[in-house]
């Protein structure tokens, strides 16, 4: 019963921080209509300057929290301004392209500039201990996760439904012509969603520093379970997202746990299954070719 | 006229890679072989892509699976070369036929996301998969024994195995030409344009899509089958998207809309890459530098750019 318990809880504190990664995948798709190949470097970006901020210039973990998303999301608007632009109105493939050859950049700079060995975050020391819950011990750096997860899940749905700034991004993604024509200035609303979601991948990123070790490999490996995240829950669908998350999420910690030989495949036939039946994604509409 | 100096450029083109093992060095033997494999890895992902507008993160697949069915063929069963080859294609023409069967219903964007994950399942099972493909370290150790068909072919020799990639990329690059010459290759060229008009005209676009999807994964089969004897060694790194990302770059830097394109790009790809990693290690920047500005800037390709140059100065 307990081993149930913690692998239930560490799905949890995976699915959720999967869902903080792939939801700012999903925003910028929805409003840019594009796939970003770089999300997943964006994010390996805030674990990184999290590392510096808190090892090299030996701040708090909570500063860290605070300005490493903030210096990815800057990054972010002058990528927009810079090289993006270019593509907005061209072929989907381009802007594709584009992102992957942003992935390669970030990529490659990440291990100049920090080099190919593995670095570890700690934990910030209110947070390093373990707790008893459901009868196992559970770190309470899990528990930290699940409940910064939820309260981004709670605070972005209040955004998109209960905010004008939320009304105006979806207005934006539903038809932007309009969203024009009513006076809303779209070029801000693109170049703002672009960095949002980059700040979202970034707060993911040092999140996740202190529970995984930190390696020019990581975004890589986050940017193909977002995917996966997206394809099993229907891109651009805020509740598939979630739903991907989590099912991912238990992919990950019961596989983990009770089928550690086939662990690393799990999480891509759980995604063909999903494309089999529901090619367009448990929630997502709209796909056909 | 036109096609009488295409011809004669053409012509003098082949001469002279044939000629490379007897006026070049060792050096650049290699570096032709390379090309041309890589060449014809290229062409096969230009099919589904420059012809038929889709975009795969995860050709490297079947390259990798080619390059692995060869030496696995290699090791265990010591066939001719030219057996190795066919069972390479056999192999990759199946993994397209599954992965393309999962992923060509669905539009452009999921089709990137869809090819690349697939793809790095597969990178994920030669990793883990020790006991067939020896993890990490790859399959190596293998030996290439006769050619087949009764020929008496030295392959050791770099000179010879450059002919004889020669020869099967040149009849590979033919077939992969009429291809995309024959209504087939005009139904696929109509489908990058507007898939809707062709469903309108009673044809099924996703077995089109399908189909060349699997045609392009043979080929690239075949090509990875040439790169193992080549490397000597077949590691999960053929498989990585990193290895995706240069038959994307080839076919961009040399001109999607062209059936050479994709073969210049790759000599410009090779030649570049020879030529920046003696000077720094971050050979996958450069690369990102210059994919970026050909996307923003010379989307038709170097070939492309220079037609259109031309056509400029003729007026």
């Amino acid at each position: 019963m307990s081993g149930i318990g913690a692998a239930l809880l560490n799905s949890l504190d995976i699915g959720l921080l999967l869902f903080i990664i792939a939801v700012g995948l999903n925003i910028v798709f929805g409003v840019l209509n594009i796939i970003n190949f770089a999300h997943g470097a964006l994010y390996m970006l805030g674990a990184y300057l999290a590392f510096t901020l808190i090892n090299i210039a030996g701040m708090p973990f909570w500063a860290a929290l605070i300005l490493a998303p903030i210096g990815v999301a800057i990054l972010a608007v002058i990528i927009d301004r810079v090289l993006l632009r270019f593509i907005y109105s061209r072929d989907v493939a381009d802007s594709l392209l584009l992102t992957f050859a942003i992935l390669l950049i970030i990529n490659e700079s990440v291990r100049m500039i920090w080099g190919s060995g593995i670095h570890v975050v700690q934990p910030p020391d209110l947070l390093s201990g373990s707790v008893q819950l459901l009868g196992s011990s559970v770190a309470t750096y899990s528990l930290f996760v699940i409940v910064i997860g939820l309260l981004l899940l709670a605070g972005l749905w209040y955004l998109f439904n209960r905010t004008r700034v939320g009304r105006i991004m979806r207005a934006a993604a539903l038809d932007r012509d309009m969203a024009e024509a009513l006076c809303i200035n779209t070029r801000l609303v693109v170049t703002g969603v672009f960095a949002f979601g980059a700040w979202l991948a970034a707060v993911g990123g040092v999140m996740a520093a202190p529970m995984r070790a930190l390696d020019p490999g990581m975004g890589d490996k986050i940017i193909i379970e977002s995917f996966i995240v997206v394809v099993i829950g229907g891109l651009g669908s805020f509740p598939g997202a979630l739903l991907g998350a989590i099912i991912l999420g238990l992919i990950h910690g019961f596989g983990g746990r009770y089928l550690p030989e086939v662990n690393l495949l799990l999480p891509f036939v759980g995604m063909a299954l999903v494309l089999l039946f529901k090619p367009n994604g448990m929630m997502g509409k709209g796909a056909n070719a | 006229m036109k096609t009488k100096v295409l011809m004669a450029i053409l012509a003098v083109v082949i001469a002279g890679l044939i000629a490379v093992p007897w006026i070049a060095s060792y050096f650049y033997v290699f570096i032709f072989t390379e090309i041309l494999i890589l060449g014809l890895f290229a062409a096969s992902f230009n099919l589904i892509f420059g012809y038929t507008g889709m975009l795969s993160f995860g050709h490297a697949a079947f390259f990798g699976i080619g390059a692995y069915a060869t030496a696995l063929v290699l090791i265990h069963l010591e066939w001719p070369f030219l057996v190795c080859l066919l069972v390479s294609m056999g192999a990759s023409a199946l993994l397209a036929l599954m992965i393309g069967f999962l992923s060509v219903r669905l539009n452009e964007v999921y089709f990137a996301m869809l090819t690349l994950a697939f793809g790095m399942m597969v990178f994920a099972i030669a990793y883990q998969w020790r006991s067939v493909t020896n993890g990490s370290d790859g399959l190596a150790g293998f030996t290439l024994g006769s050619f087949g068909l009764g020929l008496d072919l030295t392959l050791a020799n770099p000179s010879v195995y450059y002919h004889v990639v020669l020869g099967i990329v040149a009849i590979a690059a033919i077939v992969l030409y009429l291809i995309c010459r024959s209504s087939f290759g005009m139904i696929l060229k109509a489908i990058r344009q507007n898939p809707e008009r062709v469903s309108f005209a009673g044809l099924n676009v996703r077995t089109y899509r399908l189909v060349a999807f699997v045609i392009a994964g043979t080929f690239a089969g075949l090509a990875g089958g040439l790169i193992a004897p080549f490397l000597r060694v077949a590691s999960p790194e053929l498989l990585h998207w990193s290895m995706s990302a240069e038959p994307i770059l080839m076919a961009i830097l040399g001109g999607t809309g062209f059936f050479l394109g994709p073969f210049i790009g790759s000599a410009a790809f090779v030649l570049l890459e020879t030529w920046i990693t003696t000077y720094t290690e971050s050979w996958m920047l450069v690369l990102g530098i210059i994919l970026a500005m050909m996307v923003i800037f010379f989307r038709k390709g170097l070939l492309g750019t220079a037609i259109d140059w031309w056509m400029e100065v003729k007026k």
